[in-house]
């Protein structure tokens, strides 16, 4: 066993010095500006700052599970879905319309409209908690369900193909909500989503109920993946991203474990969904583009780190803080040539960084980790107090690059 | 007891035997079967369709050349066309966006050739398009082998997965797709303003004369790049690398060199391939990502790697979009699903292809 070496792995040797100070470097370029652009924007008003990071936060939490969900999928499965947008739209407009109230007028139509009959329990103020829970349920139900309708014909094959037809079912459905008025409510969209415990607290204040429960959506999402992926399920995920060959011949069915890890990860962009559509309060066609919808969660991923939820997580920090910073430099007095391109600079930057990290530095702000075991944790300071043998040592340098295929030759 | 047994048995068979179809000479007979139907039924539709499979079958072309030889999938593709056509517009126009509106920013252009914009015959171009088009596939060149340098090579000598060529495909696409939204802005523009001739077909079918000449000019050049990939040293290096990457360098092809051809014939019909879109439909940024899925659907239609698979992905993906459009099967909104349909339906039944071989 070579469990010692293993552990020693997760220090990440081998790099540069001064690579080390990418990392924290980013997130305090990031960091200050997100913080001092709206600062010097509104003349130091204390109050407008911390309502808008209050906004940032909140919408940080609510990228950061897709992007959690995004490294389900790719990050641990291996599975490769360029379609984030069909789960992202399935997943606010399900939850929108369980819990908006039945539609009434002809210009506003959309199926379901259950708000009314979900809350049942006639205590607690249920109707500001209940139906949304059940929201973010089929949110989470109804892109699982199309995660598996897609997953049996496109996961035997491959993994590019995938990639094809989940960007074909995302453009489809994109289309089908535009083109059946009926369904959700077409390219006007759905607006005037209820807030959860909306009527418990003041408006003014309500950003902040908003933002704990976008934190708290994300810690839960987080938990669960960590210890998800950390017991023999997520281990299997793992093994058969590196190969699937070996696992199949270590006897798991193999379209099984990647049809599941593919149905969580697009479960959880679904309740990533949903959160959206309560805190934006409305959604629309124009939502969900292929660039917004999908694009910026991969480079959310990528630039944070695949195969690490931390990475996943600092990824959407950083993306969307740059998004943000974009929006605020169109307030400032810059020459009409720049200041009326500012968006589609912004995206060029977007795509360039995926290609730039994925050559400089594919492995991501965070590195994958290499301890992957509760178990190995648990017992990880009795195997650190053992004095290393000299087998060990001359194994340890090839150790370091993880456990079976090294992930920079790949990711 | 036995006897339900043998029904079932019996029924067994029948589903074997119907699978067996459909995976076998079903798929290309039902293809077939509709076209000679669409062709005899509805001709004005069969005809557009003819039209839009040949703008499909330049870009598919290229596509599945790159996707055979260098083995992922080049997401880039229809957003590489898009830039083209401007490329092209912006050669033939000299026009960008200023500070708000569109200015002329090139003291010189391929208009102000001699008799550059004087038609051709009864299409709606002059010349001038034709060198624009020449320009526009040359610089497309350049780009692609600038990207397979500074991009693909590096990627490839890390032993990349296919999935980061495909996800670095998919930044450069997002990244083209800026550049022309940053220089052109999201305006539809088209090459020549105003009414374009039309041309009597016989049977009382009338199209654009332009979309006569895409027909022609799809036609040439993939019979050009059949004969270059089946009748040359090239296209046999080109082949056997297809076939096997590490057996063709031990046989001593230049497998770099190869690499450079295939980048050079993908750049040149995606040039071309490009501006025949915007001749067709008109020039819009996001034309190029729309149609990333028939052209992926084509391909995979004719079997990845074969020009000829790909041309007839192309006209079988053309033509049923416009028939299942012309006929009412579908909403025009819905266009573009047919492709996809076809792409799920290819995946499930028969994922090597038309023309692709049994493994």
């Amino acid at each position: 066993m070579k469990l010692p070496a293993v552990l020693a792995g997760g220090a990440l040797k081998g790099q540069i010095k001064g690579e080390r100070l990418i990392t924290p470097l980013t997130v305090l370029a990031i960091t200050a500006a997100v913080v001092l652009m709206p600062a010097e924007r509104s003349n130091w008003d204390v109050g407008g700052v911390i309502s808008f990071l209050t906004f940032f936060a909140t919408f940080v939490a609510i990228y950061g599970i897709f992007t959690l969900g995004l490294n389900v999928q790719w990050g641990y499965t291996g599975v490769f879905n360029f379609g984030v947008m069909a789960f992202f739209l399935v997943g606010a407009n399900a939850a929108a319309i369980i819990t908006k109230p039945p539609a009434n007028t002809e210009y506003v139509r959309y199926v379901g409209g259950f708000g009314d009959k979900l809350a049942f329990i006639p205590v607690l103020d249920s109707d500001q908690w209940l139906p949304f829970l059940f929201g973010i349920a089929g949110a989470a139900f109804f892109a699982g369900l199309l995660a598996f309708l897609l997953s049996i014909p496109t996961l035997r094959l491959r993994e590019d193909y995938l990639a094809i037809a989940t960007i074909g079912v995302a453009e489809f459905l994109r289309r089908v909500t535009i083109e059946e008025p009926g369904l959700v409510n077409g390219t006007r969209g759905l607006t005037g989503i209820p807030r959860p415990l909306g009527e418990l607290v003041s408006t003014g204040d309500y950003k902040f109920v908003m933002l704990a429960i976008a934190v708290a959506t994300l810690a839960l999402v987080y938990v669960a993946i960590e210890r998800g992926i950390r017991s023999p399920w997520g281990r299997v995920l793992r093994a058969l991203r590196e190969d699937e060959l070996t696992t199949a011949a270590s006897g798991k069915n193999v379209f099984a474990f990647k049809s599941q890890g593919f149905v969580v990860g697009a479960m959880i962009m679904g309740i990533g969904g949903a959160i959206y559509a309560y805190a934006n309060g409305a959604v629309s066609p124009d939502t969900f583009t292929h660039f917004f919808g999908t694009f910026i969660f991969w480079a959310m991923l990528m630039v944070g780190g695949s195969g690490n939820n931390k990475g996943a997580i600092l990824g959407a920090y950083v993306v969307w803080g740059f998004w943000t910073i974009t929006l605020q430099l169109q307030g400032y007095d810059l020459p009409t040539v720049v200041a009326s391109r500012i968006p589609f600079i912004r995206d060029f930057v977007v795509g360039s960084l995926i290609v730039v990290v994925l050559l400089l530095r594919p492995k991501g702000l965070i590195p994958e980790e290499r301890r992957v075991s509760m178990w190995v944790e648990r017992h990880a300071k009795r195997f650190r107090d053992l004095p290393p043998t000299p087998a060990e040592e001359v194994e340890s340098p090839v150790t370091d690059q993880g456990p079976g295929r090294d992930r920079s030759a790949d990711a | 007891m036995a006897a339900t047994a043998t029904a079932y048995g019996r029924l067994r068979d029948y589903r074997q035997l119907v699978g067996q179809f459909l995976t076998g000479p079903g798929l290309p007979l039902l293809f077939l079967g509709l076209g000679l139907w669409a062709l005899i039924g509805r001709t004005d539709a069969f005809v557009i369709g003819v039209v839009t499979g040949s703008v499909l079958a330049l870009g598919a072309i290229g596509l599945t050349l790159i996707y055979g030889i260098l083995k992922f999938a080049h997401f880039a593709h229809g957003d590489a066309m898009m830039l083209a056509a401007y490329i092209a517009f912006f050669a033939l126009t000299g026009v960008m966006v200023g500070e708000r509106t569109d200015t002329k920013v090139l003291p010189w252009t391929l208009s102000d050739l001699p008799g550059a914009t004087k038609p051709i015959l009864n299409f709606s171009f002059g010349y001038g398009l034709l060198i624009a088009m020449a320009v526009a596939a040359a610089i497309m060149v350049v780009v692609f082998i600038v990207l397979d340098r500074l991009i693909y090579r590096p990627l490839r000598r890390r032993g990349s997965g296919i999935v980061i060529f495909a996800i670095a495909s998919l930044g450069v696409a997002i990244a083209m797709r800026s550049l022309i939204l940053i220089f052109w802005s999201s305006f539809g523009r088209f090459y020549v303003p105003g009414i374009r001739p039309t041309t009597d077909l016989p049977f009382g079918i009338r199209i654009l004369s332009d979309q006569v000449f895409i027909f022609w000019a799809a036609l040439v050049l993939s019979a050009l790049t059949y004969v270059i990939l089946f009748r040359t040293r090239l296209g046999k290096a080109m082949r056997a690398m297809a076939d096997n990457p590490e057996l063709a360098l031990v046989s001593g092809i230049n497998t770099d060199r190869i690499i450079i051809w295939t980048w050079v014939i993908g750049g040149g019909l995606v040039g071309i391939a490009g501006v025949m879109l915007a001749l067709q439909a008109q020039l819009k940024p996001e034309l190029g990502f729309v149609l990333l899925l028939p052209l992926f659907a084509s391909t995979i239609l004719g079997g990845i790697g074969s020009p000829q698979g790909a041309f007839v992905g192309a006209m079988v993906v053309g033509i049923t979009e416009e028939v299942a459009v012309t006929l009412g099967f579908i909403s025009p909104g819905y266009k573009f699903s047919v492709a996809f349909v076809i792409l799920i339906l290819m995946l499930l039944l028969r994922p090597r292809g038309l023309f692709g071989a049994k493994t």
